[in-house]
C-alpha cells in the first residue's frame, strides 16, 4: 500500500522524470504506428486487391509476421544499426530513432496482416458497384481505405497496443539510457529490478491509463464517425 | 458516342459446371423497355452483367455499337442488392458523379436534382446504408442516373418491395424512360412485366425462347413455354 500511495503522488505531482519518460515513449510509439501505418495499409492494400503467384504463403507470412518475437527483431536491428552492420554509418544505435525503427517492423505486420482482412472483406461487397461506375485501380484503392476507416482505427490501436506494451526490442537498441532512451516499459523493468517500485507501478499506472484513453478516444470518434457515415 | 445497339452473338457462359447462357443472341436497340422475364435461375442475371460487360462470354461475343471491350462509361447497372458505400445518401451520388468524371461544378445541382426525382430530398444528409430497403433501391438508381448512361440495366429492380415502394421505382423507370434512356430490366414478376415492358425477352435454363413486343407476347405467346409462363404455371 505505501508503494501505492507514492506511487499515485509521484503522478499526481507531475514529476519531472516520470513525465520525460512518459513522453518519450509516446513519441517513439506513436511515430513507430504511424510509419507502420504508411507501409502496413497500402501493403494490405494490395496484397488485398491482387492475385500473382505466391499470394497465399504471402497473406501466411504476414500472419506469422505478427507474432514475431520482439527480442528478435530488436537484435536484427542492433546487428543492421551496430557500428559493424550495414547501416552503423547512420550512427542510430542507442537512440530514439532506432527505438521508432524496431517498432514499425514489429507495429507494421499486425497493421498490414489486419488492413489485408478488412479491406479484402470490403472489396467482395464493392467489387461488383466500383467495377460498374468504372473507377480505376487508385480510386479503388482509396474508397476502399476510406471505407474501412472505422475498422483500420481498430487495426491501429492494435498497432500501438503492441508498441506501448513493447519492451524487448526497445531495449536492446535504445539502450535504456536515462534521460535519452528510457520509456516506461522499459523504466519499469528496470525500476523493478532495482526495487524501486513506487516509480515502477506509477509508470504502470500511467501507461494503462494512456493505452485506455487512446482507445477510448477511438471508440468516441469511430461511434460519432459511424452515425455520420453509417 | 452511344453503346447503342448491345449485340450478343451466340454467347455462353458457364460457372463451373453450370451453364447460365447458352448460346445466346439478342439485339439491345434504343426504343421503350426491354423486359427480361424467367423463372429464377433462367439467365437473367448473367444476361445483364454480360451486356453490362462485367463478365466476358466464354463462347460468343458482346459488342456495344459494333465494339468490343468498351468501357462502361455510357451504361449502369442497378443490382437486385446495391451496395451503399459508407457515406451519405448525397454523398453517394457525388461519388458516381466523380467516377463519371461529371464537371465538379453541376455536382450540387445534379445531386439535388436527382434526389428530388428519387424522393430521397429528405434523406441527403442520412448514411445510405440506414436507409429503408425501397429507399437503398431509390439511392441505387440515383447513383446510376448520375452516370448519365445511354442503357441502363436493372436486376430486379422491385424484388421484396411494398406495393408503395415497387410503385415508386416503376414510376422512376417510366419517367427515366421517357427521357429516352434506354431501360433492360429483369423481373420474374409478371404484372410487372405488362406495366413496363416495350420488348420481352424470356428466358429460361439460360436460352431464349422468346423474344417479341410486349402486346404480342402477352396476347398470343409463340411458344409452349411462353404460353405456360403467362398462364401462371412453373416453369422449371
Amino acid at each position: 500500500m505505501p508503494d501505492n500511495a507514492s506511487a499515485l503522488q509521484l503522478v499526481l505531482s507531475g514529476d519531472p522524470a516520470l513525465f520525460s519518460i512518459v513522453l518519450l515513449a509516446m513519441i517513439v510509439s506513436l511515430s513507430a504506428v504511424l510509419l507502420a501505418a504508411l507501409i502496413g495499409v497500402p501493403l494490405g492494400a494490395l496484397i488485398a486487391l491482387t492475385s500473382f503467384r505466391g499470394r497465399d504463403g504471402a497473406i501466411v507470412l504476414l500472419n506469422t509476421l505478427m507474432g514475431l518475437p520482439p527480442v528478435v527483431i530488436g537484435l536484427l536491428v542492433y546487428l543492421a544499426l551496430s557500428r559493424s552492420g550495414p547501416l552503423g554509418a547512420w550512427g542510430l544505435l542507442f537512440t530514439p530513432q532506432a527505438m521508432v525503427i524496431a517498432q514499425t517492423i514489429l507495429v507494421a505486420p499486425i497493421i498490414a496482416a489486419l488492413s489485408r482482412q478488412t479491406i479484402e472483406d470490403l472489396w467482395l461487397e464493392y467489387r461488383d458497384e466500383l467495377t460498374a461506375m468504372n473507377v480505376p485501380w487508385p480510386g479503388r484503392v482509396g474508397t476502399l481505405i476510406w471505407d474501412a476507416r472505422f475498422s483500420l482505427i481498430t487495426a491501429l490501436l492494435a498497432g500501438f497496443g503492441r508498441a506501448a506494451a513493447e519492451v524487448g526490442a526497445v531495449i536492446i537498441v535504445g539502450g535504456n539510457i536515462e534521460g535519452h532512451t528510457r520509456t516506461m516499459t522499459t523504466a519499469i523493468a528496470l525500476e523493478t529490478s532495482k526495487g524501486d517500485l513506487p516509480l515502477a507501478i506509477g509508470l504502470g499506472i500511467v501507461l494503462m491509463a494512456i493505452v485506455l484513453m487512446v482507445n477510448a478516444l477511438a471508440w468516441v470518434v469511430r461511434r460519432a464517425a459511424e452515425r455520420v457515415a453509417g | 458516342m452511344t453503346d447503342l445497339p448491345i449485340d450478343l452473338d451466340n454467347v455462353t457462359i458457364a460457372v463451373g459446371n453450370a451453364t447460365m447462357l447458352d448460346r445466346v443472341t439478342l439485339t439491345i436497340a434504343a426504343g421503350a423497355p426491354t423486359v427480361l422475364i424467367g423463372p429464377n435461375g433462367a439467365g437473367k442475371t448473367t444476361l445483364l452483367r454480360a451486356a453490362m460487360g462485367l463478365v466476358a462470354p466464354m463462347r460468343g461475343t458482346v459488342t456495344w455499337q459494333g465494339r468490343a471491350h468498351v468501357p462502361p462509361v455510357r451504361r449502369a447497372i442497378v443490382f437486385q442488392r446495391p451496395t451503399m458505400l459508407r457515406r451519405t445518401t448525397s454523398a453517394n451520388i457525388r461519388y458516381a458523379l466523380r467516377a463519371a468524371r461529371i464537371a465538379r461544378g453541376g455536382h450540387d445541382e445534379a445531386i439535388e436534382r436527382l434526389l428530388a426525382m428519387v424522393g430521397l430530398s429528405r434523406a441527403a444528409d442520412r448514411p445510405a446504408r440506414r436507409l429503408s430497403a425501397g429507399e437503398q433501391q431509390r439511392l441505387a438508381l440515383a447513383r446510376a442516373l448520375a452516370r448519365e448512361p445511354d442503357v441502363l440495366f436493372l436486376d430486379e429492380p422491385t424484388a421484396s418491395l411494398d406495393p408503395a415502394s415497387t410503385k415508386a421505382i416503376e414510376d422512376i423507370i417510366r419517367a427515366v424512360s421517357q427521357r429516352g434512356i434506354k431501360v433492360v430490366l429483369s423481373t420474374h414478376d409478371l404484372g410487372e412485366a405488362r406495366r413496363l415492358a416495350g420488348e420481352i425477352v424470356l428466358l429460361h435454363r439460360g436460352r431464349i425462347v422468346e423474344t417479341a413486343a410486349a402486346s404480342g407476347f402477352f396476347e398470343s405467346p409463340m411458344t409452349d413455354e411462353a404460353r405456360r409462363f403467362v398462364a401462371g404455371e412453373l416453369l422449371v
